[in-house]
């Protein structure tokens, strides 16, 4: 039991590298999400094949598979590139590995969801906001955006809530995040159950509790629908 | 009676406006002119163009030829990518705050409050002060018979209440001509009258309006001037006694035979 105690300032350093990975995850993921999307709406031809060609790969590509491709190829592809240009070489840790693939990855379906959201807002809202004189930077800011919110918040919703679980899947390229060190200490102590049900205790918390927030929010944004 | 002033201002002229889609010539030529105070009933079979070119008035379809006007000011348009579009676009924002479109399906700020919807225009556009916008939204929810619905959305209220809103959304921003797409189109029957009615008050105190409409007797009892129109061409027009009353088309007289004049 004591052995189990003793873990206990390492597991909640866990916690804390899962939550930071998570957050810096979506926030990439938003970038990428916003950005494709505005590329297929906006950039023709072109913009809706580069995004459509991103969307396919990183939602057809199993996480683990592209984790892993990152983690391997990744280094070694920087390192090439540095090494004709006369730097020296560098090492990517587990940490920030895991953000570019979770990003990479969540970001393409917050693309979906963000291009469905856009298009989803009537066009006569937009030409009512025109017929007055509206400044399109004003449409999008006052019509266009609060009304893709309302439409895209379930789907954040559930990218994030399948984003949190999938942090888990770093612990295999090495990163001491909650799961990775509930592993460790488990073999350690021999107690592998005590602590996985740590995790599972964890992981319930933070998508309860972030789930209620969010759920809150789309309950802000509802009214009037 | 409201024909009597036709010396009033010069609010908005149409010269000869022309629109295609691909090979398909929706408008052929139309011209058109509305002084203060004029009340223009647009009428016509479905297809001939009545809502284009009223959407084209403020720029919500783009137009291949012709000029527009608006209190003497011309909007200058130009050839861009194979569309004719405002050569400034603040010009063409400053055209349309001038003009109140009323659209067939509200279209209202699903996700803004009444008060909202009204107060937005005048404060974001106008640079109007909030108290002085929310005053003035009072002031016509009053006049369109909707005060003490301030706080609530759109989908709270029936069709016919929506469009009283979106008349009162259009007023606020103090339009010189108000253009009106088939108001009472999308209503059911019992909700029309509420609607012909805060328009025809409008009519009386003065307005310049353009209506497209398939309300023919409101057409006869409201408007100064009646334009009917066939593929795109005004074929004829005067006013209401003559083209319900005496028609000379053999179109007109038809499409008259059409429609119900109850």
């Amino acid at each position: 039991m004591d052995k189990i105690v003793g873990y206990l300032p390492i597991l909640i350093g866990g916690m804390g590298v899962t939550i930071a990975v998570a957050i810096l995850s979506m926030a990439l993921a938003l970038t990428l999400g916003a950005g494709f999307a505005t590329l297929y709406l906006r950039g023709g031809r072109l913009g809706r094949a580069a995004t459509t060609s991103y969307t396919t790969i990183a939602r057809g590509v199993p996480d683990l598979v592209l984790m892993l491709l990152f983690f391997f190829g990744g280094e070694r592809a920087i390192n090439s590139v540095l090494a004709l240009m006369g730097y020296e070489r560098i090492s990517l840790s587990p940490f920030f590995i895991g953000v570019v693939t979770l990003g990479f990855i969540f970001g393409a379906f917050l693309a979906e969801t963000f291009r469905g959201a856009y298009l989803s807002v009537p066009h006569g809202q937009i030409e009512a906001a025109q017929a007055i004189g509206l400044a399109p930077r004003r449409i999008l800011g006052r019509i266009i955006f609060p009304q893709m919110l309302r439409l895209a918040l379930p789907g954040f919703t559930n990218t994030w809530l399948v984003m949190l679980k999938s942090t888990a899947i770093i612990s295999i390229v090495g990163l001491q995040d909650m799961v990775g060190l509930a592993d460790k200490a488990g073999k350690a102590t021999r107690e592998p159950f005590v602590f996985m049900l740590a995790v599972i205790l964890f992981f319930l918390a933070l998508t309860a509790v972030s789930g209620n927030l969010l759920h809150r929010l789309e309950r802000r944004y509802r009214p009037g629908f | 009676m409201h024909g009597l002033e036709p010396s009033g201002a010069l609010r908005l002229a149409v010269r000869d406006l022309h629109k295609s889609y691909g090979s398909l010539e929706v408008l052929r030529g139309i011209s058109l002119e509305a002084h203060q105070g004029d009340v223009i009933a647009l009428i016509g079979a479905s297809g001939s163009g009545k809502s284009t070119f009223l959407r084209c008035i403020n720029q919500l379809e783009d137009c291949s030829q012709g000029e527009i006007f608006v209190n003497g000011e011309h909007l200058d348009l130009v050839h861009r990518k194979g569309r004719r579009v405002a050569r400034d676009p603040r010009q063409l924002r400053r055209i349309r705050s001038k003009l109140g479109f009323v659209f067939q399906s509200f279209n209202l700020w699903s996700h803004m409050t009444v008060l909202e919807n009204l107060i937005e225009g005048p404060t974001r556009i106008h640079g109007m002060h909030r108290d002085e916008a929310v005053a003035l939204a009072q002031s016509l929810l009053e006049r369109v018979g909707m005060k003490g619905r301030e706080g609530a959305y759109p989908a709270q209220l029936s069709g016919g209440q929506q469009q009283r809103i979106a008349i009162a959304r259009a007023l606020a921003m103090q339009p010189e001509v108000m253009l009106f797409d088939e108001p009472t189109s999308a209503l059911d029957p019992e909700l029309v009258a509420e609607v012909l009615a805060v328009i025809r008050d409008l009519a009386t105190e003065g307005r310049t309006m353009l209506l497209v409409t398939h309300e023919m007797a409101f057409a006869r009892d409201v408007a100064s001037k009646v334009v009917f129109l066939h593929k795109g061409l005004v074929e004829e027009s005067g006013p209401p006694a003559e083209i319900f009353g005496a028609p000379k088309s053999v179109r007109l007289t038809q499409f008259l035979k059409h429609v119900r004049l109850n």
